[in-house]
C-alpha cells in the first residue's frame, strides 16, 4: 500500500491546483479528487450536525477509499461519528474504521467503547454488527475485550450473533494466535450448535483455527451430516470438505478388497449392506469380528446425505460433494458423480476451467465413470484455448480401445482448427492415444506423417517431436519415415523439431547409413546459425556418427567439435570438450573410451507419454492445490485410510431426556422409530441394494442427536413451513405425505421384479407416454433408484403389504401374464378411483400388440378408467400401467375383456376390501369427535387374541396397514392404536380402535356409516393379526 | 478465504478495490496483468494464478476483471462461484454490471460487498436479503431520500437471515398476483459435414418471475417429468417432494430467479429444427472461391423458426465476399474474417439462400482448414423436449394468482462443422 499511497498523495498535491472547481460538484468530486483542503471540507461537513451533510460527506470519503485513494488524515473526523443516529452513516463509518483502523491504532480506541455498548444492545442486529466491526479492528490492543465478546456472543440467544461470533474466531486468532486455546473452547461450545445459520461459519472457523482437533468432530459429526442440506450453500462447501478429511481419519476404505478378487469384492459388497440394515451396536461389534469390509454406518449416513447436493446449483457445493464421493466412496458408486460434473461444463469458462482440471484427474483413476459422457467433452471452435487443451486432455484419458476410432475421428477435425496452440495440443494428444492403445499406433503414425506435408510449419514440428516419441517403441520398421523427416530438416526452422530429427537420424543412423553424414554435413554448415538445443544435437549427431561411421564422418565431427568449441554457450564449449575426450581415442583418454559406443548408442527405453494429471489426486480433488498441482499455504493434506477403524462410538450422543417429547413432531418421530428399523430388516432382500443402508442411520440419527436430524430435518421443515397455513391445508399436506409412501413401494417392487428393465429405454418411453394421462401415479422413475432410497420418512409397513394379484397366467394368455396389484396412491383423473397397477410381461417369441380393455361389465354405478392402449411389447419385455376403478365402495369384481391384437381374455379385478380406502391425516381429538358421531349401528367391535408374534407395536401397526390402507393416528395410550381412512367413492370415514388388554387379549373396533365394509374390514384385520 | 477484491476494466484500470482483511497493494495486481498480456485473448487469462505470497482467482464478466486475493487455500470454485454471484447481484441492483454502473453506484457497491462478506467468508448472498439490507437505487427513492433525508439501509435485520427460508423477504404485498414461469431450452448441437448429429442435447432452464403476497407455498407438476434427466435446483425447492412424487413444490423467493435447469436424458434424440447446405469451394490455380449455403427448417414441430443468425469465421486468406442473400443481410468483417448473415424467419416455400463469390489474397494459397458455421434461432411457443406444465397449485394463501407459462427454443451452441471446401 505504502507505494500507492505516497502515489496518491502526491496526485493529490498536484491536483489541487488545478481543479478546484470541482468542490461544487459533490458526484465527481467524491471519486476523483484527494485534496487537503477538500478534506477540510470534508471535515466541516462531519463536524455539522445535519444527518445529510454527514452522510454526504461519507459516502465521498467511501468512495475514495474503493478508488484505492488514502483518506487516513479524515480518521479523527470519522470516527467521531462512530455513535451517529443515522444508520446509514453508522455503517459508513464502519467501512472506513475497519479500513483504517489498523493504521491509526490509538485513534480507533475511541471507537471501542461505542461497540462495547452495542454489544449489550437489544437489537439482535446491532449486536451483531458492533461484534462484527469489533473484531474486523485489528488492533491488538483491544484482544482481550474481542475474546470476552467473542465468548459472550457464543452463547447470545440469537443465532444471527452467535454466528457472528463464529465468524469473529479467525478474525481474532489471525491477530493473535496466543488466543487459540481459548478460542478452541469458544468452538467447541459452537460446533454443539443446532443452527443451521451457525454451522457453516463455525466449521469455517474450526479449519481455520484448529484444523488438526479433529476430536471435537465425534459428537457432532452425526448433527453435521443431517443438518448438511440446510446449512446455507457456502458453509455446506466448507463442511463437506471437512468431513472429508474427517472421514479419512476415522472409516476404513471401502475399496480395500479391490485387490482381492472381483467375487470376493463383490460379496463383501452385499455383505456390507446386509449389515448396515442392523442396528448400530451390533453393526459396530461386527466390525470387528468379520474380515470382509463392513462401511461403518457413519460413512454411509454421510454419503447418503450428500449425494442430494449434487443437484444444487452452486457450483462449489457440487465440486465438493463430487470429490468427497471420489475420496470415500465405494468404487460401485462414484459414478453418480460425473452426471453432476458434466452438467457444470455448461456453465461459466472458468467453472469449466477448474472442473475439466478435476474430471481430467479423475478420468486417469475412475475412466469408465465419464466414458458414457463423452460427447460432453467434444470441443467446439467457440470455447476458448485453454477449454480445449483441457477438453483434450480429458479425451485422451477417456480413449480405450473401443472407442478410440470415434475419438481419432474427432480429433482429425480439431487438426484443421485456425487456433494452432490446439493444434499443437491435438497433435501430442493423438500421440498419447497412440503409445497407450497399441491397436491404432500405425494408424497414427500415419496420420502424423501425413501431417508432416501439412503447410503449417507449427504442425509440422509438433508432429515430428511426436513421431520421434512414437518411433522409438518400434524403430526398425520404419526407417522410410526416418528418411522422410531427414529430407525436412532443410524446411523445418522450429528449433524443438530440428532437434528431434537430428536424435533420431543418430538414433537410428544404422537403419539410415547413407543418409545420416549427408544431413550431418548440412547442419555442420548452418551450425552457427542454429539454436541451442539443436546445436547440442548436432553434437550428439555426429559422436554417434564418429562411433558407427567414421570413415566418412570423421572430419565432419572434428569441425563441428572446433566450431562447438568456440560457442558462447558454456553447456554447448562443455558437451564439445566431453565428447572429444571420450570418443576421440588419445593418449591422455582413459578406459571410458573403450566404452564410448555402449554410452551413446545404448538401448533406450520408449519413452512413456503421461497425462501430467496423473497421480494429481493425492491433492484433495477440488482444492487450490489441486489446481496448482503444489501444496498451497494452509492446505490440510488428505490423509490415508487407517488400517484399522478407530472406535467409532466416540460419535455417539446421548438424548437429552428434554428433546424427546417436546412437540407433537418429535412424539410422532419417538412412536414411528421401531417399525422404520425393523421393518427394514424384515424387507432387506427384496430392496435394491443401494436403498438398505437408510434404515441404519434412521434409527440412529434419531437416537443420536434428537434434533433436526435426516428425516426430522424434512418433515419438520415442511411442518414448519406450513405453520401458518389452514388447518385443513395441513391436513392435506399429512395426507399427502403419507400417500407418498405407497408408491414407493410400488415402483421398487416393479423394479426388483424385472431387473434390467429399468435401462431399457422403450420401457421408459411407455411410461412417458403413459403419465400423459395421469401424471401422479406414474412408478418412480427408475432412472433414479438411488434417490427414491434417500427419502428417510418411508412407512415401509406397505411393502409386506403389497400383495400381486394375478389376472391372467401364462399358460391362460399364451405367454402373456399379468399381474396387478394396489398402488395404494390417489388416481389423479378421478379421485373416487382405486388405483390398479398392473404388469403385463410377454413370455412369448412374438410381439404382442394392441393390449386394451374392452367391453367392461360392471355393476350399476361401477365405473372403469381404462389404461391408454398398449401398442406394443415385445417378447420378453414387461411393462406397467395404471387404470383407475371405481368400485363404488363395495367388494364387486369389475369383470371385462382384455384383448390383443391376436386374442381376447376374460378378466376380472375384485378389490379386498381394505384398498377400498385411502389413509387421512386426523388428531387424536378429531378421532374421538367422529368416532362419537358413529356409534350404535355403525360399530362393529370384535374381541381378539393376539399370536405371540404380532405382540410389539411395529407389528401390530405394520400388519394393520397392510390389510387396510389406513393411516394411523396419534394416540396418548400405549396400549390403544388407532387408525383412519375414507372410502374413495363415498367419502364416508372408517376409524379403526385396537385396544390392547390384559394378555394376549385385545379389542377391535371399527366405527364406520358403510356397515358392510366395517364388518368386512373387521374380519380381514382379524386375520390379518391372527395369522 | 477472500482477502481482497479488485475490479479491472479492459484498458487495465484498477477502479474499485475492497479489501476484508488487513489491505494488500495494487501491485499484486501486476501478475495478473501479465498473465492478462501473456494470454492474448481475454478468454485465455487462467482463472487462477499463482504469486509468490498470494492466490489470484479471477472471473471475466462484462468486460470487467473481478480480481479476488487469497492467501491460503480455498476451494477455488468456491471463490468463482462467489465472484459470479457478486457479479450477478450488480447485475440485479443496477440493471447491469458495467464499469459506469458501479462507478456511478460506488457506495452501494460498498455496502453490498460490505454485506456479501465477512472478513472473508460468504455472509449474505441472496438477493432477497439483500435487497431488505440494502434499497436498490431507484431515481424515484433518491429523490426521497435527499428531501426527507432517510437512508437506502435498512435498520433490522431481514426475517429472511433467521428462517429456514432465507431467499424470501417478508411481508411482500402486489395488488396483482402474478407468477410467470419461462421454460428455455438451448439445443447444443454438432453437425458434421454430411448432416449427421455428431452431438446434441438439450438443456433447459424454467425462469421464473414471482410477484406473489405473503407466504405462497407453490407446486408445479409437469405432464412428462421423465424427460427431466438431470436437475439442479434453486434452494427453495423441497428435494424430497421431488424424488417421491416427481413435483416442484417450493416457497418461492420474490421476484425474478432461476428455478431449475436442467438437462434432457440423453437416451431421448434430439429434434433438430433446422438443417444447412453449404459448398465452399475454391478453385486450385485461381484466387476466388464459391460459396452457397441454404438453411431450411427440419423437425420444427410445425412452429416457425425466427431469429435465425449464421456466423462463419472464414479462414484467413479470404480478402472479401461478393455474396446475394436470397432474404436477410449479410455482412463480412475482412479484419476478424467473420461472415455474418442475418436471416431472420424461415419461410418453407422460399428457404433462404446465400450465395456468391470469395475472394483470395493473390498468391495466397487455397485453404485448408474448414469453417464450421455457427447458427442461432428462436422458436416461441415450443419446448423442442416436449417438456409440458401441467398445472400449478398454490397452497398458503387466499387469493387467485394469475399464472402464465411460456415456451422458448433456442440454439445453444450449435454448429455445423467442416463445411467441406472441394479442392481442385
Amino acid at each position: 500500500m505504502s507505494t500507492s499511497q505516497a502515489y496518491n498523495e502526491e496526485k493529490g498535491g498536484s491536483s489541487s491546483l488545478g481543479e478546484p472547481e470541482y468542490g461544487h460538484d459533490p458526484a465527481s468530486g467524491g471519486i476523483f479528487s484527494s485534496d487537503y483542503k477538500r478534506h477540510d471540507d470534508l471535515k466541516e461537513m462531519l463536524d455539522s450536525n445535519k444527518d445529510s451533510l454527514k452522510l454526504e460527506a461519507m459516502k465521498r470519503i467511501v468512495a475514495m477509499i474503493a478508488r484505492g485513494k488514502n483518506a487516513s488524515d479524515l480518521f479523527p473526523a470519522v470516527v467521531k461519528n462512530v455513535a451517529c443516529k443515522n444508520i446509514e452513516v453508522k455503517k459508513l463509518v464502519y467501512v472506513y474504521l475497519v479500513r483504517y483502523a489498523e493504521e491509526q491504532q490509538d485513534l480507533a480506541l475511541l471507537s471501542i467503547s461505542t461497540f462495547q455498548r452495542g454489544l449489550k444492545d437489544p437489537n439482535q442486529l446491532i449486536r451483531a454488527s458492533a461484534l462484527r466491526v469489533l473484531s474486523s479492528i485489528r488492533v491488538p490492543i483491544i484482544v482481550p475485550i474481542m475474546m470476552l465478546a467473542i465468548k459472550e456472543a457464543a452463547s447470545d440467544m440469537s443465532p444471527y450473533v452467535r454466528k457472528t461470533a463464529a465468524h469473529a474466531i479467525p478474525k481474532l486468532y489471525s491477530l493473535d494466535s496466543d488466543q487459540k486455546d481459548q478460542l478452541i473452547e469458544v468452538i467447541e461450545k459452537l460446533l454443539a450448535d443446532k443452527t443451521t445459520l451457525v454451522a457453516g461459519s463455525v466449521v469455517m472457523a474450526f479449519e481455520e483455527v484448529c484444523p488438526e482437533r479433529i476430536d471435537l468432530i465425534h459428537k457432532n459429526y452425526r448433527k453435521l451430516c443431517n443438518l448438511l442440506i440446510d446449512v446455507e450453500e457456502w458453509g455446506q462447501v466448507v463442511i463437506i470438505n471437512m468431513l472429508t478429511r474427517y472421514a479419512r481419519t476415522q472409516f476404513l476404505s471401502p475399496n480395500q478388497n479391490e485387490s482381492l478378487l472381483e467375487e470376493n469384492a463383490e460379496k463383501a459388497f452385499y455383505g456390507s449392506d446386509e449389515e448396515d440394515a442392523k442396528d448400530d451396536k451390533t453393526e459396530a461389534a461386527s466390525l470387528v469380528k468379520r474380515k470382509p469390509y463392513v462401511m461403518d454406518p457413519d460413512h454411509r449416513l454421510l454419503l447418503r446425505n450428500t449425494k442430494p447436493l449434487l443437484q444444487s446449483r452452486n457450483a462449489a457445493v457440487v465440486m465438493a460433494v463430487a470429490q468427497l464421493y471420489f475420496h470415500l466412496a465405494p468404487k460401485a458408486e462414484v459414478g453418480v458423480i460425473a452426471k453432476a460434473l458434466v452438467r457444470l461444463l455448461r456453465s461459466h469458462s472458468e467453472v469449466q476451467y477448474v472442473v475439466l482440471q478435476n474430471v481430467a484427474t479423475m478420468s486417469i483413476k475412475r475412466r469408465g465413470m465419464f466414458e458414457p459422457y463423452l460427447k460432453s467433452f467434444y470441443i467446439r471452435s467457440t470455447d476458448p484455448t485453454q477449454i480445449k487443451i483441457l477438453k483434450l486432455e480429458v479425451l485422451t484419458n477417456l480413449a480405450n480401445e473401443t472407442n478410440i476410432s470415434t475419438i481419432l475421428r474427432e480429433f482429425q477435425t480439431y487438426i484443421r482448427s485456425m487456433d494452432k496452440d490446439f493444434v499443437a495440443a491435438t497433435i501430442q494428444a493423438i500421440g498419447r492415444c497412440a503409445t497407450n492403445i497399441g491397436k491404432v499406433r500405425d494408424t497414427c503414425l500415419n496420420g502424423l506423417v501425413q501431417l508432416l506435408s501439412n503447410r503449417d510449419e507449427l504442425v509440422v514440428a509438433e508432429s515430428v517431436v511426436v513421431i520421434k516419441k512414437l518411433l522409438q517403441m518400434q524403430p526398425s520398421q520404419h526407417s522410410e519415415i526416418i528418411k522422410h523427416m531427414a529430407k525436412l530438416t532443410d524446411n523445418i526452422q522450429v528449433p524443438m523439431a530440428r532437434a528431434s530429427i537430428l536424435w533420431l537420424i543418430g538414433e537410428y543412423c544404422e537403419h539410415v547409413p547413407k543418409i545420416a553424414p549427408d544431413v550431418l554435413r548440412k547442419m555442420a554448415k548452418s551450425f552457427t546459425n542454429e539454436e541451442d538445443i539443436v546445436k547440442l544435437q548436432v553434437i550428439n549427431l555426429a559422436a554417434k556418427l564418429y562411433l558407427t561411421n567414421s570413415k566418412q564422418s570423421k572430419l565432419l565431427t572434428q569441425y563441428v567439435l572446433n566450431l562447438a568449441k568456440y560457442d558462447q554457450n558454456y553447456d554447448i564449449r562443455d558437451r564439445a570438450r566431453f565428447i572429444r575426450q571420450l570418443i576421440v581415442p588419445t593418449e591422455k583418454s582413459g578406459a571410458l573410451n573403450k566404452y564410448a559406443k555402449k554410452l551413446f548408442l545404448a538401448q533406450k527405453p520408449a519413452p512413456i507419454l503421461e497425462s501430467s494429471f496423473k497421480d494429481r489426486d493425492h491433492f484433495q480433488l477440488g482444492s487450490l492445490s489441486h489446481l496448482l498441482n503444489a501444496k498451497a499455504v494452509g492446505y490440510q493434506e488428505l490423509p490415508d485410510w487407517p488400517d484399522e477403524a478407530p472406535d467409532p462410538s466416540v460419535r455417539n450422543v446421548e438424548v437429552p431426556e428434554w428433546t424427546k417429547c417436546t412437540s407433537r413432531e418429535k412424539r410422532k418421530e419417538k412412536v414411528e422409530k421401531p417399525f422404520y428399523s425393523d421393518s427394514e430388516g424384515e424387507s432387506g432382500p427384496t430392496e435394491s441394494a443401494d436403498s438398505e443402508p437408510e434404515s441404519v442411520s434412521e434409527s440412529e440419527s434419531e437416537s443420536s442427536s434428537g434434533t433436526e436430524s435426516g428425516s426430522g430435518s424434512g418433515s419438520e421443515e415442511e411442518e414448519e413451513e406450513s405453520g401458518d397455513q389452514s388447518e385443513e391445508e395441513k391436513k392435506k399436506k399429512k395426507k399427502k405425505k403419507k400417500e407418498k409412501e405407497l408408491p414407493r413401494k410400488a415402483s421398487l417392487e416393479s423394479m426388483g421384479s424385472n431387473t434390467g428393465a429399468s435401462s431399457d429405454p422403450n420401457r421408459d418411453q411407455r411410461h412417458g407416454d403413459f403419465c400423459f394421462i395421469c401424471p401422479g401415479i406414474l412408478p418412480l422413475p427408475s432412472l433414479y433408484p438411488h434417490l427414491i432410497s434417500s427419502v428417510p420418512q418411508v412407512i415401509s409397513p406397505v411393502f409386506s403389504s403389497v400383495k400381486t394379484y394375478e389376472l391372467l397366467h401364462r399358460m391362460t394368455g399364451e405367454g402373456l401374464s399379468v399381474e396387478y396389484y394396489f398402488s395404494r396412491q390417489p388416481f389423479a383423473p378421478d379421485p373416487h378411483m382405486v388405483a390398479v397397477q398392473i404388469q403385463f410381461s410377454n413370455n412369448t417369441d412374438s410381439e404382442v400388440k394392441n393390449v386394451r380393455i374392452s367391453e367392461p361389465k360392471l355393476l350399476s354405478g361401477m365405473r372403469v378408467q381404462e389404461f391408454k392402449e398398449i401398442e406394443s411389447l415385445a417378447p420378453g419385455e414387461t411393462t406397467s400401467v395404471v387404470m383407475g376403478i371405481d368400485f363404488c365402495d363395495s367388494t364387486q369384481a369389475a369383470n371385462f375383456q382384455l384383448c390383443t391384437h391376436t386374442r381376447q381374455f376374460y378378466g376380472a379385478i375384485q378389490p379386498p376390501v381394505g384398498e377400498l380406502m385411502a389413509p387421512v391425516f386426523m388428531s387424536e381429538n378429531e378421532f374421538k369427535k367422529e368416532q362419537g358421531k358413529l356409534t350404535g349401528m355403525s360399530e362393529i367391535t370384535e374381541k381378539l387374541t393376539l399370536p405371540e408374534t404380532c405382540q410389539s407395536d411395529h407389528t401390530i401397526v405394520q400388519r394393520v396397514t397392510s390389510a387396510a390402507n389406513v393411516s394411523r393416528v396419534p394416540c396418548g395410550a400405549d396400549n390403544e392404536y388407532r387408525f383412519a381412512a375414507k372410502t374413495v367413492t363415498s367419502g364416508s370415514l372408517v376409524l379403526i380402535t385396537l385396544e390392547k388388554k390384559e394378555g394376549a387379549l385385545a379389542q377391535l373396533t371399527v366405527n364406520s356409516e358403510k356397515m358392510v365394509i366395517g364388518t368386512m374390514l373387521v374380519k380381514d384385520i382379524i386375520q390379518a393379526l391372527t395369522q | 478465504m477472500i482477502h481482497s477484491l479488485f475490479l479491472i476494466n479492459c484498458s487495465g484500470d484498477i477502479f474499485l478495490e475492497k479489501h476484508w482483511k488487513s489491505v494488500v497493494s495494487q501491485s499484486v495486481c501486476d501478475y495478473f496483468f501479465e498473465a492478462q498480456e501473456k494470454a492474448v485473448d481475454v478468454e485465455n487469462v487462467p482463472p487462477v494464478i499463482s504469486t509468490p505470497h498470494h492466490y489470484l482467482i479471477s472471473i471475466y464478466r462484462d468486460k470487467i476483471f473481478f480480481v479476488s486475493v487469497i492467501q491460503t487455500e480455498v476451494p477455488p470454485l468456491f471463490v468463482i462461484e462467489f465472484l459470479h454471484r457478486v457479479a450477478d447481484t450488480f447485475q440485479d441492483y443496477f440493471g447491469e454490471c458495467s464499469e459506469t454502473a458501479i462507478k456511478d453506484n460506488v457506495v452501494i457497491v460498498y455496502e453490498l460487498l460490505e454485506e456479501m462478506l465477512d472478513n472473508g467468508f460468504p455472509l449474505a448472498t441472496e438477493s432477497n436479503i439483500l435487497k431488505e439490507l440494502i434499497k436498490p437505487p431507484t431515481i424515484l427513492r433518491s429523490v426521497v431520500n435527499s428531501i426527507t433525508g432517510s437512508s437506502n439501509v435498512g435498520d433490522t435485520l431481514p426475517t429472511g437471515q433467521l428462517s429456514n427460508i432465507p431467499w424470501r423477504r417478508a411481508g411482500v404485498k402486489y395488488t396483482n398476483n402474478e407468477a410467470y414461469f419461462d421454460v428455455i431450452e438451448e439445443i447444443d448441437a454438432i453437425i458434421d459435414k454430411s448432416g449427421s448429429t455428431v452431438f446434441a442435447e438439450i438443456q433447459g432452464v424454467i425462469d421464473s418471475c414471482i410477484k406473489l403476497s405473503g407466504m405462497p407455498d407453490l407446486s408445479l407438476s409437469f405432464m412428462n417429468p421423465r424427460l427431466l434427466d438431470d436437475v439442479s435446483f434453486h434452494p427453495c425447492i423441497r428435494f424430497k417432494r421431488w424424488e417421491s412424487e416427481r413435483v416442484l413444490s417450493f416457497i418461492p423467493p420474490d421476484g425474478n430467479f432461476r428455478l431449475i435447469s436442467y438437462r434432457v436424458s440423453s437416451q431421448n434424440l434430439v429434434a433438430i429444427p433446422v438443417y444447412v447446405k453449404h459448398m465452399i469451394s475454391f478453385k486450385e490455380n485461381s484466387s476466388s472461391g464459391r460459396f452457397d449455403v441454404t438453411i431450411g427448417p427440419k423437425q420444427n414441430m410445425g412452429k416457425t423458426v425466427e431469429g435465425v443468425v449464421m456466423t462463419v469465421h472464414m479462414p484467413k486468406a479470404v480478402l472479401n465476399m461478393n455474396l446475394t442473400a436470397s432474404q436477410g443481410s449479410y455482412t463480412f468483417d475482412p479484419v476478424t474474417k467473420v461472415l455474418t448473415w442475418d436471416v431472420g424467419k424461415i419461410t418453407p416455400q422460399k428457404l433462404p439462400n446465400l450465395k456468391g463469390i470469395v475472394n483470395l489474397q493473390s498468391g495466397a494459397p487455397k485453404p485448408e482448414e474448414n469453417p464450421s458455421l455457427n447458427i442461432q434461432f428462436k422458436i416461441q411457443q415450443l419446448a423442442i423436449s416436449g417438456l409440458k406444465v401441467n398445472r400449478l397449485d398454490m397452497y398458503g394463501e387466499k387469493y387467485k394468482p394469475f399464472k402464465g407459462v411460456k415456451y422458448i427454443t433456442k440454439a445453444g451452441k450449435f454448429q455445423s462443422l467442416g463445411s467441406r471446401i472441394v479442392l481442385g
